[in-house]
C-alpha cells in the first residue's frame, strides 16, 4: 500500500539566513485587501510628518578661524579634507569626519581671496589680497621644516578668484582681467580683458573643460574658451552676480548668483534669457554651488540662509539657518552628494546634510526599503493639501520672514501698478515681460 | 602691386632657362627698386597740391632773387633728385606718376632683347588696368566682434554634443552614482585575452592552437557548435521537455509496479484468463501485422516456429509428469480429471501444430512459455520509446536533453510546413482512440507518442507564429460564433485525461498541468482547439479574473449582467467558455457582498444561483451560511432593517429647510406666560422654507446619501489638477494603484519604489568627462556578451544562454 505523506519543499517556509524576514505567504487578491488608496494615504501622510520630524540638518560646526571665511574649497581626491580662506589670509585644512582643523597656513597678507585644490589633490592655489598666486604641497611641512608655499607668483594687480582645469596643468585667475596660467610658467599665458576693470569669480567648466565663464564688475557674465584668443560672449543683467557655478553633469548649464536676490540658471547658448530664475532669497545671494549629481545647487546669502534649489525648480526646497550663523560668504556641496558646508561671517564653518531627514549611518535592508517606500508614497500624493502643507512647512527667523512678507507686498504692487499702467494706456504700448526676460539687459557680442 | 609683379616674373621663369641668370639679377633688382619705387610715388603724392607749391615757388624765387644764389641753388637740387633717380627711373613729366612698367625699362638691357621682358611688361599693364584699391582693414572692434561670434558658435556647436547625454540623463527612470562604476568582478575572458600580448613561446604556441581550433576570442565567446546547441534549446523548451520526460518516467514506475501487482496474484484462473486475453490480442495483432509490416510478421511466425521445436523437444503437456499420472489414476471417477488431461493433450497439439501461413496462425499461439517471465515481455511490448530511451540515456549518462534536440532539428526539416493540417487532424485522432480505449496500455503509450508529436508542433508553431496569429484570431471569433460542439468536445476529453492522472505522482501532475496550460494557452493562440486543452484551460481561466468590484453599485451591475445569463442552459453556458468563466467569479462575489436585507432578517433566504461551477462554490456556500447563521444569532434581538429605515426618515427630516419664525413675543400686544400669539401676527413673521431640493437617495431603500460637504474631508482632497497632469482621469489614475507590499509582490514593489538617484557612501562623484562618453560610444556590446570567467569556462557555457543584443547605453 503506497502511504501517501505531505511534503513540502523547505525552500518555501524556510529564509536562508537569519537575518533574513521569514517568509509570509501572501495572497494578493484584491478583495482581501481593500481601501488602498486611503490605506496609503494615510502611510504617506505619516511618512511625511515623520519627515519633518526627523529634519536635523546640522551635523557640527569646524571652528577655529580668527576671521569670516572668505572662500572654501573641496579636496578634489579625499571626501574627509576641507580646506577653507579667512579674512585674515590664514589657511586651514581640515578633517571632516573628526571635525578638527589639522594645518593652519598663514597664506597671505589680507584676505584670502580665493582657494582651490589641483586635480591630483597632492597641492593647492590661493590668491590673496597681497597679489600673490601660491601654490602649496597638501601634505603638512616635515617637523622642523618651514611652512613654505612651492610656488608663488607676485602678479601685477589683486587677483579676487581662482580656479583650477579639470585634468590639465593650467589654472584661471580672475582680478583686472582673466587669466590662464600655465602652472610652469610665472606669467599668464592668455589673458582676457572685455571693457571691465574688475572681475570677481571665474570658473572652469568641469565637462567641457576648455570653457570658462566669470562675472565681471559691469554687472556682467562673460563667457571664454581657453583656446581663442578673444572672449566668447557676454550678458548683462540689471544687477551684478557675484559668483557663479557650472552643473557638474550638464555641460551647457551654469548658475549665477546675483545680488538682486535670485538665482538664474543660463543654457550658455541661448544667454538672452536665463533658463530658470530661482527665488526666495531676502537678500543678495553670495555664493553657488552644484551638487554633484547635477540635480540641485546650494546657495548661500547675505541673508544669514542657506537654501537648496533643484535645478529646474523657482523655489527653494529647503532653508537652513540658525540663530549663531551670520551672512553666509561661500557653501559647498560635498562630493558624496550627502553634506553641505558653509562658511560665514562668524568665523565657523558649519556643516549640514543635504537632504535633511536623512539617516546617517549604515541602513539595514529593511530600512532601505521603507525610505524608498516612504518616499514614493510623498512623491505620489505630494499634491493632496495637507500633506503638501505638511512637507512644505519651513520654520523661518523673524527678520527673514518679515523681510520676505515685506517684498511679497513690494512685488505685489508692482505688478499692480504695472498692470493698470497696461490697463490705461494703448493696447500693446506696454508690453507683457515675463520674469525671466526682466533681468538681463543685453547680450554682447 | 609691386609683388603681383613678382609673381608673375617668378612664374615665368622656368620656361626660360637659358637667362635664367639675367632673371635672377632682375629680381634682385626689384627688391631693390622697393624702397624707392615708395618714395617716388610718396613725392608724386606730395604733389598733388601742386597749385598752392607753385604760388609758394614762385614766392621763393622772389625771395631768393632780393637775397641772392643761394635760395636758387636749393631749388635746382631739389627739381634733380625729381627728375634723375639713381635707377634711371623717370615719369615723363613733372607731375606724373610712374607706372609699374617704366621700373622695368631700366632692368637690364640685355634682356630687352629676349620676349620675356616684354611679355611681363605687358602683364604688368593689364593688372594696373584691372586693379581698384584695395579695400580699408576693419577696425579692431569688428575685427574682433567676428573672431567671438566665431568662436562662440564654435563653442556652442562643441557644447551641443552633450544635449543627447543629457536628455538621456532626464529620462532615465534611475541613475545610479558615480556614473562610471566599474563592475566589481572578475574580468571577462575575451577582456583579459585582448590586453594580453603574447610573449614567450609556449604563448603563442597555445594561441596558434587556440586559433587552429578557431576558439573565438573576441566578442562572440561561443564557438559556432556551442551557439548551435544553445540555440537548439530555450528554457522553456527544456522545461517542458523535463516534464514529459518526468511523465514518461512516472507511467515507467506505474507500470513496473502493476506488473509486479500482477506477478503476485496467485490464482491461476486469473493468470490463465490473462494469457488467454493476452494470446486473443496477440492474434489479433498479428492479422493486422500481416497485413501492414510482413516482416515483423515473419519474425512472429519464427518465434512460434521455435516454440512449436521447443514444444516439440519437451515432455510438457504430455501427460507424462507426476500430475498427470496421479490425474490418469483419478481419470477413472472424475470427469473433471479426464478433462484437464484432454485439455493438455490438445494443447500439446496446438503447439506442435505446424502452423500454415494464413488459416493454422490462429489456433496455436502461445508464444509465452511459462519459464518467460511476463512483466520482461510486457514491457518491451507496451513501454513507449521514448520512455525506454530515456532510461537508456540515463543509463549511459550522457544529456539527455541534447539528445533530443539533435533529432528535433532534421524532423523539422523532414514535414516543414503542414502544420495546419496536423493541428487539425490531432483532436479527431485523440478523440477516435479514446473512444476505443478499454486498455490502458495502448493509451498510454498514445499518450507518450502525443508527446513527441506535439514538442514537433510546437517547434513549428513558434516558427510560423506571426503567421499562425492572425489565422488563430479569425478561428477565435469563428469559434467563439460556431460555440458548442467544439468546447463540449474539449470538456469529454478532460474527463478521459483526468482518469489517467489520477494514477499519476500528484507532482508531477501538477507541473504537467501547468506546463500544459502554457502549452495550451499557445494552442490556443496558434489556431485549432487542441484537446488537452480543457483541463488546465479551465482551472487558470477561473483565477484569471482581475476585475474589481469596489462599491455596491458595481455589485448591482454584476448582478444585473447576470441574472441576463441565469436562463442559460447549462451547455451552453459552458460552450460559451470564454464568456461563462468571467460569469464564474462574479458569481462569488456576489456572494462576498453581504445584502443587509438578505442576512439580517430572521428567516434566511436561500440564494439562487445557476450553478456554472459547482465544485468550486460548495465550500463557499457552506461557509457563507455557516457565517450568515453566527450573524444571525448575534443580531437576533434587534430588527436592523428598521433602524436602519428609522435612521434614514430622521435624516430626510433633518435635511429639509424649515420654517423661520421670526414674531417676537410681546411686540403690538400682551406677553407673558400663557397668552398665545395673534394668528395672524405669526403668519405675517414667519418666513417661509425654500420647496427641498429631492435627495438623492430618494430611490434606494438601503442607503443614506449625505448631501452635505465634510469638511474634515476636504482637506484631504485635492482642489486643483496637479501640473504634470493633462486630466483628471490621469491623475486619479496615478493614485489608485498602490505601491506597497500590502498589494504587490515584493519585485513589483522594488521596481516600484526604486529611486530616481542612488549614491554610493564614500565615493566620490566626479563630474561627467569625455572619456567616459566617448569610451562607451566606442564599445557598444561591452555588457551584451555573456560573462566568461577564466576559471570556469565550462560552467559558464552551461548556464547562459546568449542575450542577443540588451540595450546600450547610448550617450
Amino acid at each position: 500500500m503506497k502511504v501517501k505523506v505531505l511534503s513540502r519543499n523547505p525552500d518555501d517556509y524556510v529564509r536562508e539566513t537569519t537575518r533574513d524576514i521569514h517568509r509570509v505567504p501572501r495572497n494578493y487578491d484584491p478583495t482581501l485587501h481593500p481601501f488602498e488608496v486611503p490605506r496609503e494615504y494615510t502611510r504617506a501622510l505619516n511618512a511625511t510628518k515623520l519627515e519633518r520630524v526627523f529634519a536635523k540638518p546640522f551635523v557640527g560646526s569646524l571652528d577655529g578661524h580668527r576671521d569670516g571665511i572668505n572662500c572654501m574649497a573641496k579636496h578634489s581626491k579625499s571626501l574627509s579634507i576641507l580646506l577653507s580662506g579667512a579674512c585674515d589670509g590664514e589657511v586651514k585644512l581640515w578633517n571632516l569626519p573628526k571635525r578638527e582643523c589639522f594645518r593652519t597656513v598663514q597664506a597671505h597678507e589680507g584676505f584670502v581671496r580665493g582657494i582651490v585644490t589641483r586635480f591630483c589633490g597632492t597641492s593647492f592655489f590661493t590668491v590673496g589680497d597681497d597679489k600673490t598666486i601660491k601654490q602649496w604641497k597638501m601634505e603638512p611641512p616635515g617637523y622642523g621644516e618651514q611652512e613654505e608655499p612651492l610656488n608663488t607668483i607676485l602678479g601685477k594687480a589683486v587677483f579676487t578668484g581662482i580656479d583650477h582645469h579639470q585634468s590639465g596643468e593650467t589654472f584661471a585667475t580672475c582680478g583686472q582681467t582673466v587669466d590662464i596660467w600655465d602652472e610652469q610658467r610665472t606669467s599668464p599665458i592668455r589673458s582676457f580683458s572685455w571693457g571691465v576693470d574688475s572681475f570677481s569669480c571665474v570658473r572652469y567648466n568641469p565637462v567641457e573643460t576648455e570653457l570658462l565663464a566669470s562675472c565681471a564688475s559691469d554687472r556682467s557674465v562673460v563667457l571664454y574658451d581657453m583656446r581663442e584668443a578673444t572672449p566668447l560672449k557676454k550678458v548683462i543683467m540689471k544687477l551684478r552676480s557675484n559668483t557663479l557655478c557650472w552643473n557638474p553633469m550638464e555641460a551647457y548649464y551654469f548658475t549665477s548668483s546675483n545680488e538682486d536676490y535670485n538665482l538664474y540658471t543660463y543654457d550658455m547658448r541661448y544667454l538672452d534669457n536665463p533658463v530658470t530664475v530661482h527665488m526666495d532669497h531676502v537678500s543678495a545671494v553670495l555664493d553657488v554651488d552644484y551638487s554633484p549629481t547635477g540635480r540641485e545647487f546650494v546657495s548661500a546669502s547675505f541673508d544669514k540662509s542657506v537654501r537648496i534649489f533643484p535645478k529646474d525648480g523657482g523655489h527653494s526646497r529647503e532653508v537652513y539657518h540658525t540663530k549663531r550663523m551670520q551672512h553666509v560668504i561661500c557653501v559647498r556641496w560635498s562630493a558624496d552628494n550627502k553634506y553641505i558646508l558653509s562658511g560665514s561671517d562668524e568665523m565657523n564653518i558649519r556643516m549640514w546634510k543635504a537632504n535633511a531627514s536623512e539617516k546617517l549611518g549604515v541602513l539595514t535592508p529593511r530600512e532601505k526599503t521603507t525610505r524608498d517606500y516612504n518616499q514614493k508614497l510623498r512623491e505620489k500624493f505630494q499634491h493632496h493639501p495637507h500633506i503638501r502643507r505638511i512637507a512644505r512647512h519651513r520654520h523661518l527667523p523673524h527678520d527673514i520672514y518679515k523681510q520676505r512678507r515685506e517684498q511679497r507686498e513690494m512685488k505685489d504692487a508692482r505688478r499692480r501698478k504695472e498692470l493698470n499702467v497696461r490697463k490705461h494706456s494703448k493696447p500693446g504700448s506696454v508690453p507683457v515681460e515675463t520674469e525671466k526676460e526682466k533681468h538681463v539687459v543685453t547680450v554682447v557680442e | 602691386m609691386v609683388k603681383d609683379k613678382k609673381k608673375s616674373v617668378k612664374f615665368d621663369l622656368p620656361s626660360k632657362t637659358t637667362t635664367s641668370r639675367t632673371m635672377d639679377e632682375e629680381l634682385e633688382s626689384d627688391e631693390d627698386f622697393l624702397p624707392d619705387n615708395e618714395n617716388i610715388i610718396s613725392a608724386s603724392e606730395d604733389e598733388d597740391a601742386s597749385g598752392d607749391e607753385r604760388k609758394h615757388t614762385k614766392l621763393l624765387e622772389a625771395i631768393s632773387s632780393l637775397g641772392g644764389k643761394r635760395r636758387k641753388k636749393l631749388a635746382e637740387r631739389s627739381e634733380a633728385s625729381l627728375q634723375v633717380s639713381e635707377f634711371a627711373v623717370n615719369a615723363e613729366g613733372a607731375g606724373e606718376k610712374v607706372v609699374l612698367s617704366d621700373l622695368l625699362s631700366s632692368a637690364t638691357e640685355a634682356s630687352r632683347t629676349d620676349g620675356s621682358l616684354t611679355k611681363t611688361q605687358k602683364q604688368l599693364k593689364n593688372l594696373e588696368k584691372r586693379h581698384a584699391t584695395l579695400e580699408l582693414p576693419l577696425s579692431h572692434q569688428q575685427t574682433e566682434k567676428i573672431q567671438r561670434e566665431a568662436a562662440f558658435q564654435k563653442a556652442s556647436k562643441e557644447v551641443s554634443r552633450w544635449e543627447s547625454t543629457i536628455i538621456l540623463q532626464q529620462r532615465a527612470e534611475q541613475l545610479v552614482f558615480p556614473l562610471n562604476q566599474q563592475p566589481n568582478r572578475p574580468r571577462r575572458m575575451e577582456q583579459v585575452v585582448t590586453s594580453w600580448k603574447t610573449q614567450t613561446p609556449l604563448e603563442q604556441e597555445v594561441f596558434a592552437v587556440l586559433h587552429a581550433h578557431r576558439q573565438p576570442t573576441l566578442d562572440p565567446v561561443l564557438t559556432p557548435v556551442e551557439e548551435a546547441q544553445l540555440q537548439a534549446m530555450s528554457l522553456e523548451e527544456a522545461q517542458l521537455r523535463r516534464a514529459e520526460l518526468q511523465k514518461a518516467r512516472a507511467l515507467q514506475s506505474y507500470y513496473e509496479s502493476k506488473a509486479k501487482r500482477e506477478r503476485k496474484i496467485k490464482s491461476k484462473k486469473y493468470h490463465k484468463v490473462q494469457q488467454k486475453a493476452k494470446r486473443k490480442a496477440f492474434l489479433k495483432q498479428f492479422e493486422e501485422m500481416c497485413k501492414s509490416d510482413p516482416e515483423r510478421a515473419m519474425e512472429e511466425l519464427q518465434k512460434m516456429e521455435k516454440n512449436r521445436i521447443e514444444e516439440r523437444m519437451s515432455l510438457k503437456h504430455q501427460n507424462s509428469g507426476k500430475w498427470a499420472k496421479s490425474k490418469a489414476i483419478m481419470a477413472k471417477y472424475d470427469l473433471g480429471a479426464r478433462q484437464d488431461m484432454q485439455e493438455q493433450l490438445e494443447l500439446n497439439r496446438q503447439l506442435t501444430h505446424k502452423p500454415l501461413p494464413s488459416a493454422e496462425l490462429h489456433g496455436d499461439s502461445d508464444h509465452d512459455d511459462d519459464n518467460n517471465d511476463p512483466t520482461l515481455t510486457n514491457d518491451d511490448q507496451t513501454l513507449p520509446d521514448i520512455a525506454n530511451d530515456a532510461s537508456a540515456n540515463q543509463k549511459e549518462g550522457a544529456n539527455p536533453w541534447m539528445k533530443m534536440t539533435a533529432v528535433m532539428p532534421t524532423a523539422m526539416e523532414a514535414e516543414p510546413k503542414s502544420i495546419v493540417v496536423t493541428t487539425d487532424s490531432e483532436p479527431t485522432e485523440v478523440a477516435a482512440s479514446g473512444g476505443g480505449g478499454g486498455d490502458a496500455e495502448t493509451e498510454e503509450e498514445r499518450l507518450l507518442g502525443e508527446f513527441a508529436r506535439r514538442r514537433q508542433l510546437r517547434k513549428t508553431n513558434e516558427e510560423e507564429e506571426e503567421e499562425a496569429d492572425e489565422e488563430a484570431r479569425q478561428k477565435d471569433e469563428s469559434s467563439q460564433a460556431a460555440g458548442g460542439p467544439s468546447i463540449s468536445f474539449t470538456i469529454a476529453e478532460t474527463s478521459e485525461e483526468e482518469e489517467e492522472e489520477d494514477q499519476m505522482d500528484e507532482a508531477a501532475a501538477s507541473e504537467l498541468n501547468a506546463l500544459f496550460g502554457r502549452l495550451a494557452k499557445q494552442g490556443q493562440q496558434d489556431a485549432a482547439p487542441l484537446a488537452t486543452v480543457g483541463v488546465a484551460s479551465m482551472d487558470t481561466l477561473l483565477d484569471e479574473d482581475t476585475t474589481r468590484v469596489r462599491t455596491l453599485e458595481e455589485a448591482e451591475l454584476l448582478t444585473e449582467t447576470h441574472s441576463d445569463t441565469a436562463p442559460m442552459v447549462e451547455s451552453e453556458a459552458a460552450a460559451a467558455s470564454g464568456h461563462g468563466n468571467k460569469h464564474a467569479p462574479k458569481v462569488k462575489r456576489r456572494q462576498k457582498i453581504i445584502d443587509l436585507e438578505q442576512v439580517l432578517t430572521k428567516q434566511a433566504k436561500s440564494i439562487r444561483v445557476p450553478m456554472t461551477a459547482p465544485a468550486v462554490e460548495d465550500a463557499e456556500d457552506e461557509a457563507l451560511d455557516e457565517q450568515t447563521d453566527v450573524i444571525r444569532e448575534a443580531f437576533a434581538g434587534d430588527d436592523v432593517v428598521l433602524d436602519f429605515l428609522k435612521e434614514k426618515r430622521k435624516q430626510e427630516e433633518a435635511s429639509k429647510p424649515k420654517d423661520v419664525d421670526l414674531t417676537l413675543p410681546g411686540w403690538g400686544q400682551w406677553g407673558g406666560l400663557g397668552v398665545p400669539v395673534k394668528k395672524h401676527k405669526r403668519r405675517r413673521f414667519l418666513k417661509k422654507a425654500p420647496p427641498s431640493v429631492p435627495r438623492k437617495d430618494r430611490k434606494l431603500p438601503a442607503v443614506i446619501i449625505s448631501e452635505k460637504r465634510d469638511s474634515s474631508v476636504a482637506t484631504h482632497q485635492v482642489s486643483q489638477l496637479p501640473f504634470p497632469f493633462e486630466n483628471p482621469a490621469q491623475f486619479e489614475r496615478s493614485i489608485r494603484s498602490p505601491l506597497g507590499s500590502t498589494w504587490n509582490p515584493e519585485l513589483a514593489v522594488r521596481k516600484l519604489t526604486a529611486p530616481r538617484i542612488v549614491t554610493k557612501a564614500g565615493a566620490i562623484i566626479q563630474p561627467l568627462s569625455k572619456d567616459d562618453v566617448m569610451s562607451s560610444k566606442k564599445t557598444p556590446g561591452k555588457r551584451g556578451a555573456p560573462d566568461l570567467l577564466l576559471g570556469n569556462v565550462e560552467q559558464g557555457k552551461a548556464g547562459h544562454r546568449p542575450t542577443a543584443k540588451r540595450k546600450k547605453h547610448k550617450k
